[in-house]
């Protein structure tokens, strides 16, 4: 049938394209990050002439790249932590246990997830700095420490996996920490898996919160950094800027690569 | 099951509910009190009623500023509806050209909007930018991208969709593994063509995914901030200031703490009216 082959060509035609148009950014990317001043002022578009990785040298001289990333780190993965730590019980009780109201707390739940951080950052905001608390790890950190999506998330898998089991446990006396803490998490890896890295990247690639949080140097994260490379210094800077994006994208891009079906799991899911 | 003592529920939920009413309720209502008084942070706050409200409407920051982010959220939705469902069917089927596809423009979902704000820059300045200078060597005249208060709403809409339109593909593909092959096999034995399937089989059973990506994208094209940041700082002639944008000029711009919580109580009220239409999507065709 021509109609099916017509079919065909177009779909693997619009593949194709959507390949070239997601690709070509990044590979502008990486071969500015490659070019000279020199080579920029005079033919922006040519390939580079030779490959060097100065621009990147120069983004480890004009900013302090380990400690950003190293304070990035620390904050994505203590949030990540908070709210594995909170979700893991609220999200046993909202699936597990029979109480009066449990259908209030979980609706009490799920309006939070109407109320994104671009709503609460003024007031929380006013109350960090009359507790002094702007511009230290604690205002990057302790908004996060619940999130309504994760305890979701993990309340859905909870819901599948039997009682008996938990059953079993308590008759072991295992007491209820120890059902949340250790006898949980194992079954409940793949949606665990999907929560943290969904959680890590947000938080490692947020520009919003650390933004309105910081006022110096002292908390600053990575994606805050290199959105300074823009401010900084004169004259042709692109070779530069290129470089600290790509620096900024490539643990994001790689983490993906390797656990793109978590990754997936946990967007998918319909509450992201 | 039963819990082995009656206030257990009540201790495993207390650190959701502690941190849920610190973090998200007393945020909603301090805003709520705060826009009713007038304070700059430093000097002590005064109650003015509703003066706050008056002034963002009679000053038309609050009309712009919805405009601004309808304009946007309309382009990004439309846009992310039509090219992710395109892209979802295009590359649900076998073979490495799919993959690499699905992977592609996925990845720009993760990536951060710093790099994705600082590379557009790049390739929209109106000089040195790659698509300027394209157009440039077939003859067609620099397009200020950024820079003209007609133009820059669309790049910056159209960067949105780049980086978003691989979560509506996912959740389309999400949507396609989902429906029943069967009706696919019987439409086509009774001799209906791939496009008279599309239309009659699949795209209907498609309505209800595609209204969450219609809705998601929505509420998520409102909370719109670090690209206008990144790109024009509400600029050209506030021709890119979105709502989010708004609240942040008043606070760490202006120090106008009761007009940023002003607009706040109404950015609340319109996301609770865009998530009730989310839910309403939702009830009248349950998705599978």
């Amino acid at each position: 049938m021509t109609g099916e082959r017509n079919v065909r060509r177009l779909a693997l035609a619009s593949a194709l394209a959507a390949a070239l148009l997601w690709l070509f950014p990044y590979a502008w990317m990486l071969l500015t990050s490659l070019k000279t001043p020199q080579e920029l002022l005079k033919a922006p578009t040519a390939l580079p002439g030779a490959f060097r990785l100065s621009a990147y040298v120069e983004v480890f001289q004009s900013l302090p790249v380990a400690r950003y990333v190293a304070l990035t780190t620390v904050m994505a993965l203590t949030i990540a932590a908070l709210q594995i730590a909170i979700a893991l019980p609220a999200a046993y009780a909202l699936a597990k246990l029979d109480f009066r109201w449990r259908a209030a707390a979980f609706a009490f739940l799920l309006s939070a997830l109407l109320i994104p951080a671009e709503l609460r950052f003024v007031p929380t905001f006013t109350l960090f700095s009359a507790l002094g608390l702007v511009n230290t790890l604690p205002a990057l950190v302790l908004p996060f420490a619940v999130s309504a999506f994760g305890i979701f998330l993990l309340r859905q898998a909870l819901l599948v996996i039997p009682d008996s089991l938990i059953e079993a446990a308590r008759l072991d006396g295992a007491s209820e920490l120890y059902i949340v803490y250790r006898l949980l998490p194992p079954i409940l890896a793949p949606a665990l898996a999907a929560f943290f890295l969904v959680s890590f990247v947000h938080h490692w690639n947020d520009y919003f919160w650390p933004l309105v949080m910081t006022v110096d140097d002292r908390v600053r994260t990575l994606p805050l950094g290199i959105a300074l490379l823009r401010e900084q210094g004169s004259g042709v800077r692109w070779h530069i800027i290129m470089a600290g994006s790509t620096l900024l994208s490539l643990p994001a891009l790689g983490l993906f690569a390797f656990t793109q079906k978590y990754l997936l799991r946990g967007l998918g899911s319909g509450v992201g | 099951m039963k819990p082995s003592r009656p206030s257990q529920p009540f201790w495993l939920l207390s650190p959701m509910l502690v941190a849920l009413g610190v973090f998200f309720v007393y945020p909603l209502l301090s805003a709520l009190r705060t826009s009713f008084y007038e304070w700059d942070l430093l000097t002590p706050a005064r109650f003015i009623g509703l003066a706050n409200y008056r002034a963002i409407s009679s000053s038309g920051e609050l009309l712009s500023s919805l405009c601004t982010t309808l304009l946007v959220s309309s382009i990004v939705v439309a846009g992310s509806l039509l090219l992710g469902l395109g892209l979802a069917l295009a590359v649900h089927r076998p073979g490495r050209l799919a993959a690499l596809a699905r992977s592609a423009v996925f990845s720009a979902y993760v990536v951060s909007w710093v790099s994705v704000g600082l590379l557009f820059l790049w390739i929209f300045d109106a000089d040195a930018g790659v698509v300027n200078q394209l157009l440039g060597s077939i003859g067609i005249a620099k397009v200020k991208w950024l820079t003209s208060t007609a133009v820059a709403p669309i790049t910056v809409a159209l960067i949105v969709l780049w980086k978003v339109t691989g979560y509506a593909m996912v959740v389309f593909l999400s949507g396609l593994s989902g429906l029943p092959p069967e009706m696919h096999e019987a439409a086509a034995l009774d001799g209906a063509g791939p496009w008279a399937r599309l239309r009659h089989v699949t795209l209907p059973l498609l309505r209800p995914t595609a209204a969450f990506v219609a809705t998601t994208s929505l509420i998520a094209s409102f909370q719109l901030f670090d690209v206008v940041r990144l790109l024009t700082q509400g600029g050209p002639v506030r021709s890119t200031t979105v709502l989010v944008y708004a609240i942040y000029e008043q606070l760490f711009r202006d120090l106008r703490v009761g007009r940023a919580s002003a607009l706040v109580v109404v950015f609340f009220v319109v996301l609770s009216a865009l998530t009730w239409l989310k839910l309403r999507a939702f009830r009248e065709e349950e998705p599978a």
